[in-house]
């Protein structure tokens, strides 16, 4: 009967108050969504980076007129560092290989290179992809090198691109979190003046502090909980609509964005979208009621 | 069953004590008037026995619990021990005479069918017989009063604590309130009551302890309004 009690008292609560309820179950949804998918972001950004560290080479550049000295100095230097983990050198033979297959499509360009002006190189595969600039600083000043190109620091362009994204959501997360806390705390003040005197008998005839407030937390609770369901659907939306539909070109770029990952965001945003509502709530019939 | 020892309190800002060093002992089912003007502590002294405020200084025991080092979520417990009447009745406008009652059980943990069995006893015995369906508008000063009794007295308590409840009512009605509370002081419930109305103090004869300024200036076993 008291579980009803409560029950009831919640749905009547939002119902009393359903302008300001609305208005804080949209501005906890879109918080909440803000905050899903900054979290999606995050964890593309570092699957991505894995995949396309996982594939990128740190190339040396040798000077034209390298000699063998040089050369097997720089070998031994690249053997023995434990940055890297893998060397393969290429001569200019294989450079002009690789040269024509990549411009294929472009036989101007392959009419006009010949075989003995592109440098000789040595590719590196490093252990730790992200160690490139101490390998580029190590390597720049070496006898016989001519430059040292790093495919990372493009990349590192579009990450930085990415966390900026991840970063403004995040921003736009917590500020409208603070809008939904600032509406849970007046909706909860507004609750509990419309039902004043029910509280003060409550307390006069000595109901329990969990029953006198658990109505009002409950309901914030509710909100929290709607506004989380809402921002799913939009987390949903934005992936059929921006994902597969209008960046759908774009996939090879993007890691993709999987229905489970979307979908395990949703604890995530339910229980922060619950909790921090149920907080507030407690927090302000402390101030409110001093119950 | 209520004992306050040399019971200091100031509020903060106040410039002088709302009670200053005041000891009081009460027995079990006696009747005892508060008297004195406005401001003289009266009502501190209610809200001590609530445990809605503590004394700076001494030590204040209700049914042998000291409320001075009670914790505050032990309040609510100890309040179901304690029945409170007010001038003002503090009924529910939305819930009927019945209701009202029953919501005070309810809140505290009894079922409705506790209710069905013992609210229309409770308000047979405060005289409402019939009115049970009644809203708080439907009911005269002195009927509305009689549900606040009711409310009060429902849980059995030990105590009633009345702070002025004839302070809205003509003598009349007044008297009908006097008699009623005299009734639940006969079952044994201690009854502590703050008023200002000489006329009910002169009639029923009990126990009057006036305050002035915070300080008890005279306890009389079967006083008068003086």
């Amino acid at each position: 009967m008291r579980m009803k009690y409560v029950m009831s008292e919640v749905l009547v609560g939002l119902w009393r108050n359903v302008t300001m309820t609305i208005a804080m179950i949209i501005t906890m949804a879109v918080s909440l969504t803000m905050l899903g998918a900054s979290g999606l972001i995050y964890t593309k950004v570092a699957d991505m980076k894995q995949l396309y560290f996982e594939n990128i080479e740190v190339s040396i550049f040798l000077d034209a007129d390298v000699t063998d000295e040089q050369r097997t100095a720089l070998a031994t230097q690249l053997e023995s560092d434990p940055l890297i983990s893998q060397a393969t050198y290429v001569n200019k033979d294989e450079a002009f290989q690789r040269f024509q297959e990549m411009f294929r499509d472009s036989p101007d360009l392959l009419s006009a290179v010949k075989a003995d002006q592109l440098p000789e190189s040595y590719r590196l595969k490093l252990v730790d992809p992200e160690e490139y600039k101490a390998v580029s600083d190590q390597y720049t000043a070496v006898a016989g090198v001519d430059q040292v190109v790093d495919q990372s620091q493009v990349l590192d362009k579009i990450f930085n691109l990415f966390t900026a994204g991840q970063n403004i959501a995040l921003v736009a997360a917590i500020a409208m979190a603070i809008a939904a806390l600032l509406l849970v705390a007046n909706t909860i003040q507004v609750a509990a003046y419309s039902k004043r005197r029910e509280v003060a008998v409550m307390k006069l005839v000595g109901a329990s502090n969990w029953f006198i407030q658990a109505p009002f937390v409950l309901e914030a609770v509710v909100a929290g909980l709607i506004g989380s369901i809402l921002g799913l659907g939009a987390l949903i939306a934005l992936k059929i609509f921006l994902f597969d539909g209008a960046l759908s070109a774009l996939q090879g770029l993007f890691a993709p964005v999987s229905w489970a990952e979307v979908f395990l965001t949703f604890p995530v945003m339910a229980g922060v979208g619950g909790l921090i509502s149920a907080i507030t709530a407690w927090v302000t019939l402390r101030f409110y009621l001093r119950v | 069953m209520i004992q306050l020892e040399q019971v200091t309190k100031t509020y903060p800002k106040a410039s002088r004590p709302s009670l200053d060093n005041v000891s009081v002992s009460i027995d079990k089912g006696e009747f005892v008037f508060f008297i004195g003007p406005s401001g003289s502590g009266k009502s501190t002294i209610i809200k001590m026995l609530l445990h809605e405020v503590t004394p700076n200084k001494g030590r204040v025991v209700v049914n042998g619990k000291d409320v001075t080092s009670m914790r505050s979520w032990k309040r609510p417990h100890f309040r179901r021990s304690i029945g409170c009447v007010f001038q003002d009745f503090r009924l529910l406008p939305n819930r009927t005479a019945y209701e009202n009652v029953a919501f005070a059980l309810e809140v505290i943990g009894k079922t409705k069918a506790v209710a069905r069995r013992v609210v229309p006893e409770v308000l047979e015995l405060v005289g409402l017989g019939g009115k049970e369906h009644r809203y708080p508008h439907e009911l005269s000063g002195g009927e509305q009063q009689r549900v606040a009794v009711a409310r009060a007295f429902v849980n059995r308590p030990l105590i009633l604590l009345a702070d002025e409840p004839t302070g809205n009512l003509d003598p009349d009605t007044s008297i009908e309130i006097m008699r009623l509370l005299d009734r639940i002081n006969r079952t044994g419930t201690t009854v502590v009551m703050v008023t200002h109305d000489s006329n009910i103090v002169n009639q029923m004869r009990r126990r009057v302890i006036e305050i002035e300024s915070g300080r008890i200036v005279r306890d009389q076993a079967r006083g008068v309004y003086g």
